[in-house]
């Protein structure tokens, strides 16, 4: 009598473009894959073969480090070959159209595409004209479905579960990617979101998101087990959305005393790079409740885990 | 002119919007304009050399006035010209383009009007009218000769797409233009409120992460219009409107007896921001698609002659300009093609009776305009359709005439067909 080994976890698309269409079991399955990564990614062998001779491009238009890096990263220590291109040294520069630049790439037979984008949609405009499989890495204000993916495994290790947790996402929800991958992330796993932030900075029908809206964050923190802050972008800070830095900072940048709205044992995260000052005071960034450093790690394991869950509907996989 | 046979389309389903007529009968065509449509003409009654067309109890109705489109002659011939926008209007039952200023140069001088009306005379197989500017150079500063360009053929002023924002211009065009009968048509929809909106506010552009373009856009620059008309006696015309909360401006300025009227686009009866989906650029418009209860506000409108006109707002992009991130791409579509056609699923779909829906095409865009069409009396130009109103076909792009194949009815199904077009006495297109 043979034991069946255990079927290995696919994903039931070909590409990720975001958190939406995703299933439960699709997130609980790249999760626990993930967890397998942050045990390599502690070995001093770091390396598996698993896409050994694939090859993946990333392809930022938007200027991003750690984003771009994790990748490129989480792809060397699966074995690909990885090109990076972006925006600033390219041809995108001279005209090209994301359209060509697309037809471009395809030419050259790429296994996975990593993109991010300034314009909501971009991304899947782009995974149209290609036969591989694309990852959206950021498109505009629409989805940053790896970022939610990762902080959900941040604080899936750090409180055992997301279910029935409580998470308040403070800050630009307007204008934030983070903020509707993580919506519908925590919203399919079970968990209570709330956003707050000055009405300015929220999304007109944000009710219909099934989220609790609040414009204080006394009230928005309170009995928050998560409190997820998000960055404000400097071009709106001096009047366009908000009067000013200091003013913002006074109502709804976190510190030690907006911390303690929350509950006792909740838990600060930060997508980064953070405004130290604007949306987010040091003293908490750096303190012992803050799991921003661990996010970036998370980072890493979680994107191998989706280059490795795409890679096995790749054909002749 | 000699070789132009008479023509008797016979067992005809007659509409007449014009008269509220809807018979079985014939039509008599002869020298360019209607003799007569009335029951019982017959074959017999009619002179010698008369070409007899059985239209099988098909519709025949005045040809469409199409009050908003944006054609590319001057300047952008790659995506239009005269002659492939009037292909395309006579594929889809329109008689009349009222094509729009915002042309490179811009209509805002006599000789550009004199231009476009040669070149259409001499390329075009429907009649085409220019609007003509309301400022120079569309930039919203310094009115255009409105007395002159007025002589020169132009049929009402507007600054197309874009909307008049110093009040103190608009009110001395309204004033000015009063003095000539011109008619002011003013796109409502301020500049400022739009922003880096791309699509409606509201939870759908949300969700996918466009900026969003408030109903308040067009209410706001609609209400100081009404203000406006009312200062100075001004004949003003509502180039699009969009929205519920518009309509209500709307009838508190007609209840004023304001001299005050309105147009919808096709698309903006017909459709629905939800109608964009996976970001479908061709749906992009200006000013953008609405709630369903905003198109169902607009349909019934229509029919009780709140808004007078349904007009295509055809206006052709190519690739370069609409396979780009929905916030990147143009905003527009084609649609003289297919306005009629898209009207039709209103019909069938029991939200306006088809009388009105003509009436909205053809008639009331003569009258605004001053222009002879848009009914079958005797004497009345010879332009009129036939169609085929139960036949069902799908939309190909390919086959369309536009140069451009921005349609939002990509391979829609559709139900009725236009089969004849009748421009001035002469059949112009004809599918069998």
């Amino acid at each position: 009598m043979t034991i069946a080994p255990k079927q290995p976890f696919v994903l039931s698309q070909r590409h990720l473009l975001g958190i939406e269409g995703l299933t439960r079991a699709d997130i609980s399955g790249l999760l626990d894959l993930s967890e397998e990564f942050v045990e390599l990614n502690r070995q001093i062998e770091k390396k598996r073969a698993s896409l050994r001779g694939r090859t993946q491009i990333n392809l930022f238009f938007e200027v991003s480090t750690r984003t771009q890096a994790s990748f490129e990263l989480a792809g060397k220590r699966l074995g690909a070959d990885v090109m990076n291109m972006s925006a600033s040294s390219s041809s995108m520069r001279k005209g090209e159209t994301l359209m060509d630049t697309a037809i471009t790439l395809n030419a050259m037979h790429p296994d996975i595409i990593v993109v991010r984008h300034h314009a909501s949609g971009a991304v899947e405009l782009l995974a149209r004209k290609v036969d591989c499989s694309v990852i959206n890495a950021g498109d505009g204000a629409h989805e940053h479905p790896t970022q939610a993916l990762l902080d959900a495994l941040t604080i899936r290790r750090n409180k055992g579960r997301l279910e029935g947790l409580t998470v308040a996402i403070c800050g630009d929800i307007l204008h934030s990617r983070v903020a509707r991958s993580n919506i519908i992330l925590l919203n399919t796993m079970g968990a209570r979101v709330r956003v707050v932030a000055p009405s300015t900075l929220l999304p007109p029908g944000i009710e219909r998101f099934g989220v609790e809206v609040a414009r204080d964050m006394r009230a928005g923190l309170a009995g928050a087990d998560i409190v997820m802050m998000l960055r404000l972008q400097r071009e709106r800070m001096n009047g366009s959305y908000v009067p000013s830095v200091s003013e913002y900072f006074q109502y709804y940048g976190l510190d030690e005393k907006k911390l303690g709205f929350a509950k006792p044992d909740a838990l600060v995260m930060h997508p980064g790079p953070m405004n130290r000052g604007v949306e987010i005071d040091s003293i908490v960034a750096d303190g012992p409740r803050s799991l921003i450093r661990e996010q970036v790690e998370m980072g890493v394991a979680v994107r191998m885990a989706v280059l490795e869950a795409l890679s096995r509907n790749l054909p002749n996989a | 002119m000699l070789d132009r046979r008479p023509i008797l389309l016979a067992n005809a389903r007659i509409a007449d919007p014009s008269r509220d007529l809807d018979i079985v009968g014939d039509v008599l065509l002869a020298d360019g304009v209607v003799r007569e449509a009335k029951t019982g003409i017959g074959a017999a009654g009619v002179p010698e050399g008369t070409e007899v067309i059985d239209c099988r109890g098909r519709l025949v109705a005045p040809g469409l006035i199409d009050m908003r489109a944006f054609i590319g002659e001057p300047g952008a011939t790659s995506r239009e010209t005269l002659a492939t926008a009037s292909q395309a209007a006579a594929a889809g039952g329109v008689t009349t383009i009222v094509c729009q200023p915002d042309t490179t140069p811009a209509i805002d001088n006599a000789a550009t009007v004199d231009y476009v009306l040669r070149r259409a005379r001499d390329t075009a197989i429907v009649h085409v009218h220019p609007m003509a500017a309301i400022t120079k150079g569309l930039e919203g500063k310094e009115m255009t000769e409105i007395g002159l360009l007025k002589a020169a053929g132009a049929v009402a002023f507007t600054d197309g797409e874009r909307s008049v924002t110093n009040a103190q211009v608009m009110r001395r065009a309204l004033a000015y233009a009063r003095d000539f009968d011109a008619l002011i048509v003013h796109h409502t929809e301020d500049p400022d409120l739009i922003g880096e909106g791309v699509m409606n506010e509201g939870e759908f552009g949300a969700r996918l992460g466009l900026m969003g373009v408030p109903k308040a856009a067009e209410t706001i620059v609609l209400e100081r219009d009404i203000r406006l008309v009312d200062l100075t006696g001004g004949r003003y015309h509502a180039a699009s409107v969009t929205c519920a909360e518009s309509l209500e401006v709307l009838r508190r300025a007609k209840d004023a007896g304001l001299d005050v009227t309105a147009s919808a686009s096709i698309n903006h009866l017909t459709l629905n921001e939800n109608d964009i989906g996976p970001y479908r650029t061709f749906l992009k418009l200006l000013p953008p698609l609405r709630a369903e209860d905003d198109r169902k506000a607009l349909v019934e409108a229509l029919a009780d002659g709140l808004v007078d006109v349904a007009m295509s707002d055809h206006n052709p992009q190519d690739v370069e300009t609409k396979r780009l991130p929905f916030a990147e791409a143009a905003p527009g579509a084609i649609g003289l093609e297919t306005m009629l056609i898209a009207g039709l699923r209103l019909v069938h779909g029991g939200e306006i009776e088809l009388i009105k829906l003509l009436r909205a095409m053809s008639t009331r865009p003569a009258e605004l305009l001053g222009l002879p069409g848009g009914t079958l009396r005797a004497g009345a130009p010879a332009d009129l359709i036939v169609v085929d109103l139960d036949r069902p076909w799908v939309v190909d792009p390919a086959e369309l005439k536009s140069k451009c194949k921005n349609t939002p009815f990509d391979e829609a199904r559709m139900t009725g067909r236009v089969v004849r077009t009748i421009v001035a006495g002469r059949t112009v297109y004809e599918i069998v």
